[in-house]
């Protein structure tokens, strides 16, 4: 994107338009996450499902030639990761933040290995929704060039937070995560619904994966990720557990993580890497300003152990 | 003694079920498994060269090790080691430039010039790299006790801000305007080398790596403070109320840790590539995590573990070239042996031959 001929006016406009492209994996990542936290357990291992996600979606595209079926097959090979790690986590006395961990070097070392014959070849990739051809600053165009699954994602923020408050499920979701003992007694089965929990999630975070490797940046390497899935943990407890502020949270995200680039196409490149930080800091700042040595979080499931 | 066996056989079991799977993946995609180990062995552990290019790369995965395990013993998980490792390495880089004489009001850059002897110079290249990376995870450490916030995420943050800030210095202000293709800090000078063992071809930083493991065990298994780290890892509120300095007990151990993986990247900015550039971000602290975990946190016992890992890291450029197998072969072996290795956590106690016998 070329900000130079709008001077520092595209500046802001590079981080809206950042926001809305950066912040789709960042989305469908934290809505697993935040899925899977609310059964009361945390995945660390979403960065491994993220390469995962990404890596299988860009080879299936290419060898299918259809991205939206690269996009399906990302979400169940994150959905088969998730499994793993629901699986194991259900073992006594097995520590769920290690397992994320051991999941994140497994994922991410699998997507490599298969990877490597993908990372020439060029792969169709999804297409765009050109909402900004009213305008006649090709900034704005380029900034409102949205993808669909941007838009599944904010439906689908939606119809989680109404499901957690109405339905049968996602209250059942939310019991498992607050009391395990109350969920027993109720007869329901905790394990199984935190490994579907999990799995769900997964299948959220390789669709997410899917959106780095086939429609920004929109290739194959490894080094596509920047820590998205990590980031996501945090941005979850951010938006204190609530998926739609998840989704206000992912487009802060984006948004920061857009700053460097903008001000780098405006000629402020000394502090590129320190720009890039940004959303780090910002994770870390939110981080240290919300919680509290004394009390849980608002919000927090009550069997979730970062919090404790 | 029936613990202590336990503690060999289940990890031990773990790997050789990790390695049954990864042969099994092996033979999925049409390699000999027994071809594949061959090698690794080959290519880890058949020749003296083999040997030291093994312990060559164990090093640094000793020391980032440490990171993860001393913290651990306060029930911290801490997976910062990375950020700690190149910012020790930085500031390692940093104070030898600076001590070597080198400088440009010095002309001929002699050390006799300058007054600081090589081992002056190498120690406070340490110091200042076990400061830094010290602080850096105690920073994690301090978040966690006197903010709540959870250690594992910040102090993987603070390895994104670190390798930011890592990059910003080594590109930016503190750049050798000589270092063309590869941007790195200006060189400690080749009198400031810490060099090589001994008719070997292997740096000091192994015995670092060794020393520090030493003392962390017999500080962990064998002092009054090493037990007070363990009652806090065991029950926070009852070290509070034996009247133990919680908080203090949680900075030192981080701070032992962080001081661990900083001089790591001490040892390889001062024995390998003689200043601060892009190499230093190899992964060792990621690989030192899980060192750490199937050590199971116990000093002595990163010791064999580094080395296995060691050599597996050393076999993937002959995996790579006899098999043509991707570089990433040795990530997915030892990403299953990390899974299976922390499902086999579950089976701790459940053999009866292994529990004391009741008397």
């Amino acid at each position: 994107m070329d900000g130079t001929s709008l001077g520092w006016w595209g500046v802001p406009i590079a981080v809206l338009g950042g926001a809305i492209r950066v912040s789709t994996p960042f989305l469908f990542v934290s809505l697993g996450e935040c899925l899977t936290e609310k059964s009361g357990r945390i995945n660390l291992g979403l960065e491994g499902i993220l390469v995962m996600g990404a890596m299988a979606g860009y080879g299936i595209s290419y060898l299918s030639g259809s991205p939206w079926l690269g996009v399906l097959v990302a979400g169940f090979a994150g959905l088969a990761l998730g499994l793993l790690h629901g699986a194991v986590c259900s073992l006594p006395r097995v520590n769920d933040i290690a397992v994320g961990i051991g999941l994140m070097l497994f994922g991410t070392g699998f997507a490599f290995f298969l990877g490597k014959p993908f990372v020439q070849p060029k792969a169709p990739t999804l297409p765009a929704l050109h909402l900004g051809d009213w305008a006649s600053s090709p900034q704005i165009q380029a900034a409102l060039q949205i993808n669909v699954l941007f838009i599944i994602g904010l439906a689908l923020a939606l119809a989680m937070g109404w499901a957690f408050r109405n339905t049968r499920w996602g209250l059942v979701v939310r019991m498992v995560g607050d009391s395990a003992d109350a969920a027993r007694a109720m007869g329901y089965q905790v394990n199984l619904v935190r490994v579907l929990s999990t799995a769900v999630g997964g299948f959220l975070a390789g669709v997410g994966g899917s959106f780095l490797s086939l429609y920004y940046p929109g290739s194959w390497n490894e080094g596509l990720s920047s820590g998205q899935g990590l980031m996501a943990v945090a941005l979850v407890i951010f938006a204190r557990w609530r998926p739609l502020h998840c989704f206000y949270a992912a487009l802060l995200f984006g948004g920061a993580s857009a700053l460097g680039p903008a001000l780098q196409s405006v000629g402020v490149s000394s502090g590129y890497y320190l720009f890039n930080a940004t959303p780090y800091v910002l994770t870390l700042g939110i981080m240290i300003a919300t919680c509290s040595p004394r009390r849980n979080l608002a919000g927090a499931p009550g069997e979730l152990s970062v919090t404790r | 003694m029936r613990r202590a066996a336990e503690a060999i056989v289940i990890p031990v079991g773990a790997l050789l079920v990790a390695m049954i799977i990864f042969g099994a993946f092996m033979g999925v995609i049409g390699k000999d498994p027994l071809e594949v180990y061959a090698l690794i062995y080959k290519g880890a552990f058949s020749s003296g060269f083999a040997w030291q290019n093994t312990l060559q790369r164990a090093a640094p995965l000793i020391l980032t090790a440490l990171c993860v395990a001393l913290p651990a013993q306060t029930g911290l998980i801490v997976i910062g080691g990375e950020g700690a490792l190149v910012l020790g390495g930085l500031a390692a880089a940093v104070i030898g430039h600076a001590l070597s004489g080198a400088s440009p009001l010095l002309s001929g850059g002699s050390p006799l010039l300058s007054g600081a002897s090589p081992l002056a110079v190498q120690i406070s290249m340490a110091a200042a790299a076990m400061l830094v990376g010290g602080a850096w995870i105690a920073l994690a450490g301090a978040l966690r006790h006197y903010r709540g916030v959870n250690e594992t995420i910040s102090s993987l943050l603070l390895t994104y801000i670190g390798l930011a800030l890592f990059n910003h210095f080594v590109e930016g202000p503190l750049r050798d305007p000589a270092s063309l293709n590869k941007p790195s800090t200006m060189p400690i000078g080749d009198a400031n080398m810490v060099g090589h063992l001994p008719g070997m071809d292997v740096h000091w930083g192994l015995v670092y790596g060794i020393a520090f493991c030493i003392v962390a065990y017999v500080l962990v298994r064998h002092t009054v403070q090493g037990f007070a780290l363990s009652i806090v890892g065991g029950n926070v509120r009852a070290a509070k109320l034996a009247g133990l300095p919680v908080g203090m007990l949680i900075l030192v151990s981080c701070f032992l840790g962080g001081a661990a993986a900083g001089l790591a990247g001490m040892a390889e900015v001062a024995a390998v590539h003689g200043s601060a550039n892009a190499s230093l971000i190899a992964g060792y602290g990621y690989a030192g995590i899980l060192v750490s975990f199937i050590a199971r946190h116990n000093p002595l016992a990163i010791l064999p573990v580094a080395t296995l890992l060691g050599g597996i890291a050393a076999s993937g450029g002959m995996l790579q070239r006899r098999l043509d197998l991707p570089d990433a072969t040795v990530l997915v072996l030892e990403g299953i042996a990390f899974m299976v290795i922390l499902a086999s956590e579950t089976l701790y106690g459940r053999f009866r031959m292994f529990q004391p016998r009741e008397t």
